[in-house]
């Protein structure tokens, strides 16, 4: 009833290409751009920065990465951990290397580095499919990790073998090391999560995403139509890799401020981005965040009812939270194996006729 | 009649040779799928290949569009002898076609699935498309109305937006050939366009094929078992048998070919 298009024409083709032709859609994404732009700075505080939104915020832009490469163009990667490493040991030389450029460009040329890496990882993509690619990335992983522990130069040969963020500033206000405020990480996030969905939504729609989309859907007659295999899986993991980089250099700058390769940025963190996109929605912006929410959230939503609700011990809260949240995963794939993205459609499309179904 | 440049009965212009197969051989390890095959299409015809199953019909297509090399022969189009070539750089040239078993994107909008027919005509850079500004913006617009005009054509507007893997087999196969239509090609290719239709499906689709030669003057080769469909349909046929070419006319002639009716009929060894 409150969701509708009756009575909103489209009379042009860009108004009916447009993100949200629907003109409800459209008001409600102003409003939540409008909340998280001028709302949530001024509320947020320490807890919620550092637990909730910038992680959910780093974590939507590797989602949206590793989407666009397997949702969208059909090439699973189980390497995203360490690209995301890529992306953050790029913007620590960069960073300790060329203090005095701006850590905006910092992040934006570590994503341009990864995406590279990424691309030649993605080689093989085009000679094997599936599983067996699966496991190619996945042995990308284990030598990305292995190199960043072992070359020193990686790590500008601390002794710890840990990369720290250095102090840095955007327009006078201090955004990475340990002064930094929490609106200030959350804003620098933000911004980059919004320019990310745009930028992947805008590739998504036009020629390219077609082009990824025909190769993941069939990908004999998307080359008998004219899409070069070669240059559209590729292009695939080099965007793909750009997100998943910028996602990498904000978690260690912004979020972490200090990381070791093995423990941030292990075998976990690519099946952690891998499981977002799974329980999100395969092929979908949208589903990207809500996955990113959902494994974000879940834990720390359990953790407060388990012990700040019922108040049980802290280890017993954390191991049954592993289980209730494996559970729940599991839960999720059987009923909806298209993701919490399919479920607002299908969601969406109930509203076109509620209340009056018939 | 061999050269070309005619006109048929209908009053429909047949020009030159616009692609020739010349001493077609293609083997799979000892199997000899099309032995020594030649023949032509000529610009604005509609060319049939028939047979029996296991023929080489399929092969001879696969052959066309660049899916198979052959190991012997030439293939010439527009004048020219066309290199060992991949199937996309073959859709480039200006050659679509369509799959036996449907082959359409299940993921995606019939809309964006016939944009997909595009694509030979759309290179905006990737910095164009991801700002969604110049290039990209103009050519999305531009192609569509292209898109618009197939879809009008096909009469498929009311199912745009449905996802393909909801629509019936019949609206399937009409929606493949819009993808194949929208890249304006030069030689459109059909696999068994009425495999698996109705009467009425069919009738359809001979409309569509004849409206498409017609309107557009696509030059069309299309495989297809309905012999009443391609004796109604097509100007030139040819006939396979067993890898080997047995017949190649008009309807006419190759229906009173002794050697054809032999393949299809069946003739006693004794």
């Amino acid at each position: 009833m409150f969701y509708r298009e009756s009575g909103d024409f489209s009379t042009t083709y860009p108004e009916d290409s447009q993100t949200f032709p629907i003109r409800f859609d459209r008001y409600r994404y102003y409003v939540v751009l409008a909340v998280a732009f001028l709302v949530i700075p001024f509320i947020i505080n320490d807890y919620w920065a550092n637990a909730v939104f910038v992680p959910f915020l780093i974590y939507a832009i590797a989602a949206i990465g590793l989407n666009i490469l397997t949702g969208y163009c059909g090439q699973v990667s189980l390497g995203t951990g360490a690209f995301m490493a890529v992306g953050a040991y790029s913007c620590y030389k960069l960073m300790t290397a060329f203090p005095e450029i701006s850590i905006v460009i910092h992040v934006i040329l570590s994503g341009g580095i990864t995406a590279a890496v990424v691309t030649l990882f993605g080689l093989p993509s085009l000679r094997i499919k599936g599983f067996y690619l699966a496991v190619a990335t996945l042995a990308a992983q284990f030598f990305l990790v292995w190199l960043f522990n072992k070359v020193g130069w990686f790590y500008n040969y601390s002794a710890s073998g840990q990369i720290s963020a250095p102090e840095r500033s955007v327009f006078g206000i201090i955004v990475t090391g340990p002064n930094t405020e929490a609106w200030a990480k959350y804003l620098i996030c933000l911004v980059f999560v919004t320019l990310c969905a745009i930028i992947a939504r805008n590739l998504t729609r036009g020629s390219m995403g077609r082009r990824w989309m025909a190769i993941r859907d069939m990908d004999i007659a998307a080359e008998i139509i004219g899409v070069n295999p070669m240059g559209a899986k590729l292009t695939a993991f080099m965007v793909s890799g750009f997100f998943v980089g910028i996602a990498g250099a904000l978690f260690f700058s912004v979020y972490l401020g200090a990381a070791e390769v093995g423990e941030s940025f292990g075998i976990d963190k690519s099946f952690l981005v891998l499981f977002m996109i799974i329980i999100g929605g395969l092929g979908s912006i949208f589903g990207s965040f809500a996955g990113a929410a959902f494994m974000v959230l879940l834990p720390v939503f359990l953790k407060n009812v388990f012990v700040g609700g019922l108040g049980w011990p802290t280890d017993l809260a954390a191991h049954l939270q592993f289980i209730v949240s494996g559970g729940l995963i599991i839960m999720f794939l059987i009923m909806e194996p298209h993701g919490l993205a399919q479920l607002w459609r299908l969601a969406k499309e109930k509203l076109r006729l509620w209340p009056f179904p018939h | 009649m061999s050269g070309g440049n005619y006109k048929t009965e209908d009053g429909r212009q047949i020009g030159g040779t616009l692609m020739e197969m010349k001493n077609i051989t293609l083997r799979f390890g000892g199997v000899v799928a099309i032995s020594d095959i030649s023949f032509d299409i000529h610009e604005g015809e509609i060319r049939a290949i028939i047979g029996p199953n296991g023929a080489g019909k399929s092969s001879m297509l696969n052959v066309i569009s660049g899916f198979y090399h052959p190991q012997d022969g030439e293939v010439w189009f527009r004048g020219e002898r066309r290199p060992t070539m991949k199937p996309y750089q073959v859709a480039k040239q200006g050659i679509a076609r369509t799959f036996q078993n449907i082959a359409l994107f299940n993921g995606m909008s019939v809309l964006d699935n016939v944009m997909t027919g595009r694509l030979t005509h759309m290179e905006s850079g990737l910095f164009s498309q991801a700002i969604w500004r110049g290039k990209a913006e103009r050519e999305e617009v531009e192609n569509r109305e292209a898109v618009e005009k197939i879809i009008d054509f096909l009469e498929i507007q009311a199912i745009r937006k449905t996802p393909v893997g909801r629509l019936p087999y019949g609206l399937k196969k009409r929606v493949e050939l819009a993808r194949a239509l929208a890249a304006e090609p030069k030689l459109l290719l059909l696999d068994e366009p009425m495999a698996g239709m109705n009467v009425e499906e069919k009738e359809d689709m001979s409309r569509f094929i004849l409206d498409v030669n017609d309107e557009f003057g696509t030059t069309i080769a299309l495989i297809e078992h309905d012999m009443g469909v391609v004796m109604d349909l097509s100007d030139r046929v040819v006939v396979m048998d067993y890898g080997k070419k047995i017949g190649d006319g008009t309807p006419d002639e190759v229906r009173n070919n002794q050697e054809v009716i032999d393949a299809y009929l069946g003739v006693s060894h004794d």
